[in-house]
């Protein structure tokens, strides 16, 4: 049953050979049982999980299920979710309680009658690529538990990847639903910026912000996809767009689909051994009939220092909010307005947080901006521009996910730009705001351990359901997704 | 030395949309603190702005309004700083690209005489949102914070600095609120804060032509308040000079207890807004087509109707711009002509010397709105048209109106008749009347016939007193000169 895709679990209930209390009893036990050491999930609610899995049954009952009734799924605490406690891996929201639903919960809890399992640890306020800025401690790799499982959506990745929960929402502003899903042998998907609703998603940087799904295959984040999209007038950047049914061309076959490999992408920096894989799924995507075009993205070495500006930026505004004030942390301590500030913002936020605040204030200075914020701007307008012109010559964009597996535990915790380099083949998606996925493509050996490798796919705007048609006949093809760690 | 003073204004007029700018909770003022704060107000994690549809049209309405250039493409920037009454630690507001550009705003300086035509240029206006309050009495040594202004929407109308004394920047600062109450976007209540100015201020040598160095009056609320503002600040930033100091530029708050302005902060310690474009929120972008559905529902303006005024009825510049003044004034005044009918036109200027007359003493007296006099427009026209058909004088009428504005009677044919103040018309009893004044004062035929104009006053006098004030003046002049040529 834990490998069970979604179809197959959505039929079980259907068929009344499980209920959505028997299927959320048995990853409860699971989260119970492994949780303690993964750390994956930050908050679980039995009580609230099981009395959602009652009213799943019920509606099953009588008759008015949506397809995904009744099925569980772990929600990054990047969501606010009435009821529940949502810290976003944060100190600063260790007591917040959201009074209302975020759109992606409302579509989800609400109109699929999903069952959450519970809150997935992540990288403090989504800042981090290994979950180690987590206030509430670092998430393992269930592939080896010394090495990171990657973030900021690492404890969606992690308790997918370990199996205790069958599918999760992550969110990804630089890469943070494709890196930990590379990292944890995982597909994820990143749609074009707009489709699915930000509203009750914590903002780090609002014009980069996606969410989106990670599961255990192309079909299964296709399912919760069309599930989580969709227009919502709470958002202005949302796209006012007919719904799709992002399943619809899975089965299409791939004869004729271009392939364009970004030289950039394998110029150097990519492990020699996930450069293999990477090769190995070339070779695989040939088979199945693509043909494979070089494009370029010139200015993709401008992404991550681009990022590393619009970013912050937009993060040392929308943090703002969290002043000790109205609701989070409050300093013990403070003796007038500006200390309940300091103390406040000092003792709930974590260094990277802080880190990024300093850089994006400091980047919107008087007398930087221009030098800062605007040429960052013009560069996200050459890049978007780069990928324009590349898919006038391909239909997807096939690179790595990320330049190396999954890496020790405080091996880039000391030092920031290393860390932020982890990301260097995901970011541009996000500036550019196009769909990108990335799925399981082979492992790679370390210290005897046998460690997932991701591959990535990019496509043009809204070409979702395209993206998950070349995932899913590759995936059709090889069996690395299916693969799980030991010993769980 | 001769000393020109320079000042520009800046205006926070709260436009009268039912919701916010950016969330769907009330507008109304005067709730229980917090009470009109919902999710997005309260800058909950995760609340993301949605614009107000209505708010942008009020914009589109004052730029239309002011001659402006409504900005096909505008945007909204984040204004960052740290407050307690501002949730997000930022505004929204615009900055480099707002939504009204240019414009001019012509105004009446001074009165009779004196007055003058100004036109003030417009540099911009932007929408933004409004901040919560800070109450620092009643905690006890704490804050409280209302968040029921929070997120109110706010057009601030930033003018050139055009104008040279402190008499054209109220007279500014009262166009500019007659019109946003003219086009329906602002309810003009200064005492809860629905317009407020702020104030740009600086003085050089008459005949320079760099600016002197200006300081910011923050926050006024009231015209007195503007003026005495200005005054003192301009004499001030004058003593300054001439003692040999320096202005340095600053943000300052008047004191309405003492008539001061004493600074706030120093442009050293002014805050760096770090300004970026809101990433939450699109360009917002006005169509031509939208322009045009807003135009159709735009009423007459006042510079307009002004114009109308002179041409079609005649009146002076002084008296259409009075009429003008004030959306209430103008609407009693049409009212009035209305409820007269074909005899509109020709009594045109006779209801506006009452209107500007009588009615507006009488409404000083009691300090009350022309919205709300006793005296309604259409027994105002009754009154003018028994004027008009000499069934009363204007002396007469002036009881009428006072009769009729202390609710003694519906209209003015009902006072006049419960009252008998008809006119006497009849020239044989006026020549009955006329003739009994002449023989009972002797000394005064006497000296008419001397010269002594006055002495013919005297005798128009005598004849009204003995007709109880309600005979035709006209007729009585006629026949005293007949008579006394005799």
């Amino acid at each position: 049953m834990i490998n069970a895709s979604l179809k197959e679990l959505s039929a079980a209930l259907a068929d009344k050979r499980i209920s959505s209390v028997e299927l959320t009893q048995l990853y409860l036990d699971r989260i119970a049982r492994l949780n303690p050491d993964l750390n994956a999930y930050v908050t679980v609610d039995a009580a609230r999980s099981l009395a959602a899995a009652q009213a799943a049954d019920a509606r099953r009952a009588a008759g008015n299920a949506h397809a995904l009734t009744g099925v569980p799924l772990a929600q990054k605490d990047i969501f606010c979710a009435e009821g529940w406690r949502t810290t976003c891996g944060s100190k600063m929201l260790e007591t917040f309680v959201s009074p209302y639903d975020a759109h992606v919960v409302t579509r989800l809890e609400k109109d699929a009658g999903m069952v959450s399992l519970g809150k997935t640890n992540m990288d403090e306020f989504a800042m981090g690529s290994s979950n180690e800025t987590s206030y509430y401690g670092p998430v393992q790799n269930p592939w080896d538990r010394s090495r990171v499982p990657g973030g900021s959506s690492g404890g969606s990745a992690a308790a997918v990847a370990a199996r205790m929960a069958p599918i999760a929402t992550g969110t990804d502003t630089g890469g943070s639903i494709r890196q930990p899903a590379a990292l944890c042998n995982l597909t994820g998907l990143k749609p074009t910026y707009g489709v699915v609703s930000r509203w009750g998603m914590i903002a780090f940087a609002s014009s980069l912000d996606q969410a989106g799904p990670m599961g255990k295959s192309a079909e299964d984040c296709a399912l919760l996809l069309s599930a989580m999209a969709g227009f919502d007038p709470k958002d202005s950047t949302s796209l006012d767009r007919p719904v799709e049914d992002y399943a619809r061309d899975l089965e299409q076959p791939l004869a004729g689909l271009k392939i364009g490999l970004p030289k950039e992408f394998f110029a150097d920096g990519m492990n020699a051994d996930v450069a293999q894989a990477v090769e190995a799924a070339i070779a695989e995507y040939r088979k199945l009939g693509a043909e494979i075009v070089e494009v370029s993205l010139p200015n993709m070495k401008l992404s991550v220092p681009a990022y590393y500006v619009i970013a912050p930026a937009e993060a040392s505004s929308n943090l703002s909010r969290f002043d000790g004030v109205r609701y989070g942390h409050r300093a013990a301590e403070y003796t007038d307005l500006t200390s309940l500030y300091k103390n406040s913002r000092a003792e709930g936020f974590g260094a990277e947080v802080k880190r990024r605040i300093l850089i994006g204030t400091y980047v919107l200075s008087h007398g930087y901006y221009d030098a800062y914020y605007l040429q960052a701007q013009k560069v996200r307008r050459l890049i978007a521009q780069d990928f324009a012109a590349a898919f006038a010559q391909c239909d997807v964009i096939l690179g790595p996910t990320s330049p190396d597996v999954a890496f020790r535990a405080g091996e880039k915790a000391a030092d920031p730009v290393q860390m932020y380099l982890s990301d260097i083949y995901t970011i541009a998606v996000n500036l550019a705001g196009l769909p990108g996925m990335s799925l399981p493509c082979g492992f790679a050996q370390r210290d005897g351990k046998r460690l997932p490798v991701g591959l990535q796919l990019i496509g043009d705007y809204f070409s979702e359901a395209r993206l998950l048609n070349v995932a899913h006949q590759y995936q059709r093809a090889t069996d690395w997704h299916q693969q799980m760690p030991e010993g769980l | 030395m001769q000393w020109e003073v320079v000042i520009g204004l800046e205006t926070h007029a709260q436009l009268s949309t039912v919701s916010k700018i950016f969330s769907g909770s009330s507008t109304a003022f005067g709730a229980e603190p917090n009470t009109q704060a919902a999710a997005i107000d309260l800058a909950l994690p995760g609340v993301l702005p949605v614009l107000n549809r209505k708010a942008v049209e009020c914009a589109i309405r004052f730029g239309l309004a002011v001659g402006a250039e409504v900005s096909p493409r505008s945007v909204f920037a984040r204004k960052n700083y740290f407050y307690p009454d501002l949730p997000k630690g930022y505004q929204i507001s615009q900055f480099e690209l707002p939504v009204v550009v240019g414009g001019n705003l012509v105004l009446q300086v001074g009165q009779g005489e004196n007055a003058y035509e100004k036109t003030v240029r417009l540099t911009r206006a932007h929408l933004e949102e409004d901040a919560g309050k800070s109450l620092h009495e009643d905690f006890h040594g704490k804050t409280g914070i209302d968040l029921n202004r929070a997120g109110t929407p706010l057009l601030e109308i930033v003018s050139e600095p055009d104008m040279r004394s402190s008499a054209e920047a109220v007279a500014y600062a009262k166009t500019l609120h007659a019109l946003v109450r003219w086009i329906g976007i602002c309810d003009g209540n200064m005492q809860e804060g629905s317009f407020r100015c702020d104030a740009n201020v600086s003085v050089r040598p008459k005949g320079q032509e760099a600016f002197g160095t200006r300081r910011e009056i923050k926050n006024l609320n009231s015209f007195r308040f503007l003026q005495q503002a200005i005054d003192y600040e301009v004499r001030w930033q004058i003593e300054t000079l001439e003692d040999g100091g320096k202005i340095e530029q600053a943000t300052v708050l008047f004191d309405p207890d003492t008539g001061e302005t004493r600074a706030m902060r120093s442009k050293e310690d002014a805050q760096d807004y770090r300004y970026f474009p809101d990433p939450d929120l699109l360009p917002l972008v006005i169509s031509d087509a939208w322009k045009a559905e807003v135009k159709a529902t735009m009423p007459e303006l006042p510079g307009e109707k002004r114009a109308r005024l002179e041409a079609e009825y005649g009146l002076s510049a002084y008296d259409a711009a009075t009429l003008t003044a004030s959306l209430e004034v103008a609407d009693y005044f049409d009212a009035a002509l209305a409820a007269l009918g074909a005899a509109g036109k020709a009594q045109a200027k006779t209801v506006a010397n009452w209107v500007m007359g009588e009615l507006s003493a009488r409404l000083n007296k009691d300090g009350r709105e022309i919205g709300d006099s006793p005296v309604s427009a259409a027994q105002l026209a009754g009154l003018v048209a028994r004027i008009g058909d000499n069934t009363i004088s204007n002396a007469i009428a002036k009881k009428v109106f006072e009769a009729l504005w202390n609710g003694d009677g519906q209209s003015a044919d009902e006072v006049i008749d419960k009252q008998g103040l008809k006119q006497i018309t009849d020239s044989g009893a006026i020549e009955k009347l006329v003739d009994e004044v002449l023989a009972a004062n002797p000394g005064n035929v006497a000296e008419y016939k001397a010269g002594k104009e006055k002495a013919f006053n005297a005798l128009v006098g005598q004849v009204m007193k003995a007709a109880k004030g309600k005979a035709n003046p006209q007729q009585v002049n006629d026949l005293l000169k007949a008579k006394l040529a005799g």
